[in-house]
């Protein structure tokens, strides 16, 4: 296999997908809930909360998965980082894709099957996988059960901030995935990155 | 990295710290003036047998002093009485003076009782309670049109304890749980509710299961939110056929919450607040999903998600022209 990696096992492409299609339905739910009105009805109310309450549940299973398969196989390494210089390698691919790609460069940072993500790429899978979702999936569950959680320590005001922070995590998320779709069209062809999230195989350029 | 975490957990606790503030500064207590009970000596001739599990009374035929429990049924929480409306009332006033003779005349049991309108009809000290509408929108109701005679007024309105909530208590969840109690004194009662028919009392859990989140629906709304239409009174009182109740999640759940017309009405001013909520009243209380959108951070999220979107287009839009020059 000249000119290819395989990066992606397959559990990874396997929780990879069901995420996405669970992320999707979620946003579209969730963006359905706060914008409800009688008139134009995206999806019903009552329909939309099952639809968004049943894909949180699967979406806490699917993350524990994600979080265990990092911790057992190597792809966990994947997303760590050093903090030195970190920041000037994020700035250095910011710039590339800013400036350079339109001229032709190559990518500051090389695909490695060691080094599959580029500085930007780790640090935005990082803060959605290990902030972001952790923190939506917590408040989720805060607001699927708030009978059962201790509501007194902030009063009604509970239910109100957990909320808050729930959507705004949901309207991180919503824009991550939209740069990630786009961004997923750089590759060897527009298509080329999400056919290696089918086999497995990533095309160099 | 690090700091940026913590800046987050500042500001994180500052805007609890501001949201705590606020609602203490909304508690700011109404001074009632002071109550002086003037029949609290008659009415303990009263109490001193109904206030109370056991009562005494001498026996004329044994000659001697009679322990016996009171029927629950027949028991006036003396505590609860001296708070309701009618705190200032001797027994009396409602009742018998012939119930000073104990055993009380068996003839006292058919005794009428007055109704609301008896005392309170036409006089222009309640015409803010619109007593006569009251009586009107009743008479629709399910409730008084199935059981006309039997269903009274009092078996809502406790004679003995019933004490005005929703126009003044300042707790919303209270008043919720003390209108909400009226209804499920029955509906969760097959006693109280066989009083008025032989059918079986239907489960209120099970009827309402088509509801997500019961327990919190209930402690943030009242049965008649759904159940009553609601006009210019400002206790709906004409309960409809359950067909009609409201099923329709967005008619809460959505910018122009029927809430505002009932639950909310006293508090709802028609502005944002500074916080920039719709239907910032409610949030005093409740956050509920579609009907509390905050203006700031919808403007904020559709303002990013444009430049985002743009950004894309722009980019992509570069990456096709530029590609192969
Ligand atoms: C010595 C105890 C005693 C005193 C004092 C007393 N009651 Fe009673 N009362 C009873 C008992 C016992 C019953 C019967 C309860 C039962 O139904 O088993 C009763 C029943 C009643 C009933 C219900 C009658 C019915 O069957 O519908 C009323 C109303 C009542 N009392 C009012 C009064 C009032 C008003 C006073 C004060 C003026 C008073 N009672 C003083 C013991 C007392
Ligand atoms: C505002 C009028 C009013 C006052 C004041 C009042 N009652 Fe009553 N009471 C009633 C009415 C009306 C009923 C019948 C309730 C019903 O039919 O559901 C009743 C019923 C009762 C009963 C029968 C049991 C029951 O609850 O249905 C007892 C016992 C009783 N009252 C005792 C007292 C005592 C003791 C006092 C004084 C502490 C008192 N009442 C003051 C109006 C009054
Ligand atoms: C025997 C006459 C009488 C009957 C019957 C009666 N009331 Fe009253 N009610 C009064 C009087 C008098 C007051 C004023 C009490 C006071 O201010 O001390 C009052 C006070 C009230 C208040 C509080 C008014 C305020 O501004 O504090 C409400 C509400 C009320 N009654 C509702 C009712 C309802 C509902 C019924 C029937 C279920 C009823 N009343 C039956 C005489 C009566
Ligand atoms: C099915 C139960 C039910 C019946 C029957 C009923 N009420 Fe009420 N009523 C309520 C509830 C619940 C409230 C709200 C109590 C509160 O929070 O103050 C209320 C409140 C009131 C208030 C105070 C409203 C205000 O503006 O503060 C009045 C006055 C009143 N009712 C009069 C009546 C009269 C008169 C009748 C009979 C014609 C009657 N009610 C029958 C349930 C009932
Ligand atoms: C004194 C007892 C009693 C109280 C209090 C009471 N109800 Fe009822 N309710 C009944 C009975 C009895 C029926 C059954 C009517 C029938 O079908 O004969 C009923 C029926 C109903 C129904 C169904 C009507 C239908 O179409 O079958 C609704 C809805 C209802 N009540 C709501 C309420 C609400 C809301 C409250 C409180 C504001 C309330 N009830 C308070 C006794 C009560
Ligand atoms: C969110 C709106 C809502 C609230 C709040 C609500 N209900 Fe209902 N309720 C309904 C609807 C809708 C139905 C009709 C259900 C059906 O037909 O499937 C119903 C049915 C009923 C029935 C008739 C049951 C039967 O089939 O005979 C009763 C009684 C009733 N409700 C009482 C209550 C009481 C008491 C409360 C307060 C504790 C309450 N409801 C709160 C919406 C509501
Ligand atoms: C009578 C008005 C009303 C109706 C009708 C209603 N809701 Fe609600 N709902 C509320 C209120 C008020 C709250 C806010 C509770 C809080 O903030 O503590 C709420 C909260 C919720 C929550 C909990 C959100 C959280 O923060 O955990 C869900 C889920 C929900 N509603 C879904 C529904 C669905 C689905 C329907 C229709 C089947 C529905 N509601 C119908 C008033 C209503
Ligand atoms: C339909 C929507 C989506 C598509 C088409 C898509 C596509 C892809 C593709 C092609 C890759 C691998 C190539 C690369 O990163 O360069 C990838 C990787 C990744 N995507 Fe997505 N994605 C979608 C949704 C999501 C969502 C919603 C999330 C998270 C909330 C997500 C998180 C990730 C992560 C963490 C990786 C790295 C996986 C690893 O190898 O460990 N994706 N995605």
């Amino acid at each position: 296999m000249e000119g290819k990696l395989y990066l992606y096992p397959v559990w990874v492409r396997l929780w990879h997908w069901l995420n996405a299609m669970l992320c999707l339905l979620l946003i579209i739910s969730g963006v359905s809930m706060q914008y409800s009105d009688p008139q134009y009805p995206l999806i019903r109310f009552d329909w939309a909360v099952s639809i968004h309450d049943i894909a949180g549940i699967i979406l806490s299973l699917s993350y524990l998965f994600f979080i265990l398969g990092n911790l057992l196989t190597p792809n966990g390494k994947q997303y760590l980082f050093r903090l030195k210089g970190y920041f000037r390698n994020i700035a250095k691919q910011a710039r590339y894709y800013a400036f350079g790609i339109f001229k032709g460069e190559d990518p500051p940072f090389a695909i490695t099957e060691d080094n599959k993500f580029n500085p930007l790429q780790r640090f935005s899978y990082v803060f959605i996988m290990y902030v972001c979702i952790p923190v939506i999936v917590i408040t989720g569950w805060y607001l699927l059960y708030p009978e059962y959680f201790l509501h007194d320590i902030f009063g009604n005001r509970g239910l109100h901030i957990t909320d808050i922070i729930h959507v705004v995590m949901g309207f991180l998320i919503s824009l991550f995935f939209v740069v990630h779709v786009y961004f997923c069209t750089i590759g060897k062809t527009p298509l080329s990155n999400y056919r290696s999230m089918f086999n497995g195989w990533y095309e160099k350029h | 990295m690090r700091r940026s975490l913590y800046l987050t957990a500042l500001l994180f606790i500052v805007i609890l710290l501001l949201l705590q503030h606020q609602s203490i500064s909304s508690q700011t207590a109404v001074e009632e003036p002071q109550r002086v009970y003037e029949f609290l000596d008659d009415n303990q001739e009263c109490l001193k047998c109904h206030g109370q599990a056991y009562y005494y009374y001498y026996n004329d035929w044994i000659e001697r002093d009679v322990k016996e429990r009171m029927n629950p049924y027949r028991i006036v929480d003396s505590a609860q009485f001296y708070e309701s409306n009618h705190w200032n009332f001797r027994c009396i006033d409602c009742h018998s003076e012939d119930y000073s003779d104990f055993p009380h005349p068996g003839e006292l049991r058919m005794e009428p009782k007055y109704e609301c309108i008896d005392c309170h009809g036409g006089d222009e000290d309640y015409a803010q309670y619109n007593f006569e509408g009251i009586e009107e929108e009743f008479h629709k109701s399910v409730h008084s049109s199935k059981h006309s005679a039997d269903f009274t007024c009092w078996m809502c309105h406790n004679p003995h304890t019933y004490e005005i909530n929703a126009r003044s208590n300042e707790n919303m969840k209270e008043f919720i749980l003390y209108d909400n109690e009226i209804c499920l004194s029955c509906h969760a009662d097959v006693s109280k509710y066989q009083l008025l028919t032989n059918l079986d009392n239907p489960n209120i859990l099970d009827k309402h299961g088509w509801l997500p989140n019961q327990g919190l629906h209930f402690k943030n709304v009242r049965c008649i939110e759904c159940h009553a239409e609601s006009n210019e009174i400002l206790v709906a009182h004409n309960i409809q056929p359950k067909e009609k109740a409201v099923k329709r999640c967005v008619d809460c759940h959505s910018k122009n919450s029927l809430l505002l017309a009932s639950l909310y009405r006293l508090q709802f001013t028609d502005e944002r607040s500074i916080a920039g909520f719709t239907n910032a009243a409610m949030l005093e209380e409740a956050y509920i999903i579609g009907a509390n959108r905050n203006y700031y951070l919808n403007r904020l999220s559709i303002g990013l998600f444009g430049l985002v979107l743009i950004f894309i287009l722009i980019h992509a839009v570069l990456r096709m022209t530029l590609k192969h020059s």
